[in-house]
This record gives C-alpha cells, structure tokens and sequence, in this order.
C-alpha cells in the first residue's frame, strides 16, 4: 500500500475480507475528503459493491488475482479507480433490477447501487483489464 | 464485524432481532439458513427486526428478498421492523419498500399478522 497526502493505491487479493480492507480505505478517504457521514457510507457501498465485482465476477474469486486500488482527492472531487484482472462487463445487459419483473430477483443491484451513489461511474479496460472509475464531487467548503 | 441474530416468540409471530453486517459472505448464508430453519419448523409468521443492522449491502438485500420469497411460497409472511435509515433508503432506491411490509412498532406489526390470518 503506498500512499501521499492526498492519494492512496493498494493492491488486494481477491477475496472477501479485502472487501471490507476496501471498504475501510474508503471510509478513511472520506473522512479525510470531509464528506458527510451520509455521503461517506454512500462511497463506502459504491466502493463494497465494485470491490464485490471485482473478486468475484472480475478475477473469478482467485485469490491469486489482485484488485488494484487508487483513492485520490482532487480539484475537489474525490475519484476512486478499481481495477480487476477480468475481461468485463457489457453494461447495456444488466438488466433494470427497477423493473416489475425483477423486483424479487436476489442478484443484479450492484451497478445500480453504485451508479445512483455516486457523482460519476464509468468503466474502462486498461490493457486487457477492467476498471471502473468512481467520483464523488466535493463541497467548495 | 459479523451478524448476531436472536428469536423470540410473540402471539404466533416468530420475532427476529438482528444485530451486524448483513453482507456477502457468511453472514448472508446464515441470514438464508436461520429463514429456513424456522420455515421448516412451522414458523411461518417472521417479523424481521433490523434496528441493530449497521450495514447491508446488495447481497443482503438479495437475502432479504430470497426469504420474503421463501416464506411467501410456504404460505407464510416475512415483515420487517424498525428499519435504520440507511436501511430504508436503501429499500427504497430499490424500490423494494413497494414488497416489503415495514413497521416502526413492534406491538402494530404483530398485530398486522394477526389480521391478515384472520381475514
């Protein structure tokens, strides 16, 4: 784990308890970025579910295959990257866990659930990889 | 950081208090086990109390969920009580507060058992 002033990059096993080492990041971020408790567990589950994406969809939950971490405060924006060893995801076939028809469904409200926490989300696929990258917009103040 | 749960009986309703994460993993598999347990046991009337859930992630909600169905298909009710904020915002994102039966007292959830079995 290295870390400055204001940034902070860790790279984590894949496996559940590095979940909540992530979650635990984030909350440290937040605290440090000045957000509201309120906001602070909003990050904290859009960090908890793409961390879940991470080890189990992503790297498969090998443990051996790491999820790689980047939390930075900047121009008044929290950004969040993380990074799995997975080929990805199509986002345009998740379908709506907001629809009538999949309401009682147990799965399927991670990318919901972050997307709605957060400012900004977008995935990305550095050479080979899946990334996806959270932003949480700060108060002036 | 893990999930405690404990069951009491009241008029015919079986009264979950749990306290704890209710997260992927073990806690969510215990959640799912403890549900089917008292369904196999005749209990088929649960009330849920989740004031001591500090954090509940999208397989928690999911688990939530898989018991209402459960409990559902054997002909019985899963409610809720004393949901913390986080909690109930949660729910309602999802939209979910539109399925689920949630109280904030004890003694009016139990009765609302009461009146569905007798009607």
């Amino acid at each position: 784990m290295t870390a400055d002033a204001n940034a902070i990059e860790a790279t984590l096993d894949s496996t559940l308890e590095n979940v909540e080492v992530a979650d635990e990041i984030a909350l440290r971020m937040c605290a440090l970025a000045g957000l509201e408790e309120e906001d602070q567990h909003k990050v904290e589950m859009a960090v908890h579910e793409s961390m879940i994406n991470a080890v189990r969809h992503g790297n498969k939950s090998d443990a051996s295959k790491k999820v790689w971490l980047r939390f930075e405060i900047r121009d008044r924006r929290l950004e969040i990257h993380i990074r799995d060893e997975g080929t990805g995801f199509d986002e345009t076939q998740i379908p709506d866990p907001l629809a009538p028809e999949n309401l009682l469904k147990v799965s399927g409200r991670g990318i919901f659930l972050i997307r709605t926490f957060m400012d900004e989300f977008r995935i990305e696929h550095p050479n080979g990889s899946t990334e996806v990258i959270l932003i949480k917009r700060l108060n002036p103040n | 950081m893990s999930m405690k749960a404990t069951a009491r009986e009241v008029d015919g309703v079986t009264v979950i208090d749990i306290s704890g994460r209710i997260t992927l993993g073990e806690t969510c598999q215990e959640l799912r086990q403890l549900i089917r347990d008292y369904l196999a046991k005749g209990h088929k009337n649960l009330l849920l109390n989740l004031a001591d859930v500090t954090y509940i992630d999208s397989s928690g909600i999911g688990e939530l969920v898989s018991g209402f169905t459960a409990v559902n298909n054997q002909g019985g009710q899963m409610k809720l009580l004393n949901l913390t904020k986080k909690v109930h915002d949660l729910l309602q994102i999802t939209k979910l507060l539109t399925v689920f039966d949630v109280h904030t007292d004890e003694a009016t959830a139990i009765a609302s058992f009461s009146k569905k079995a007798t009607a």
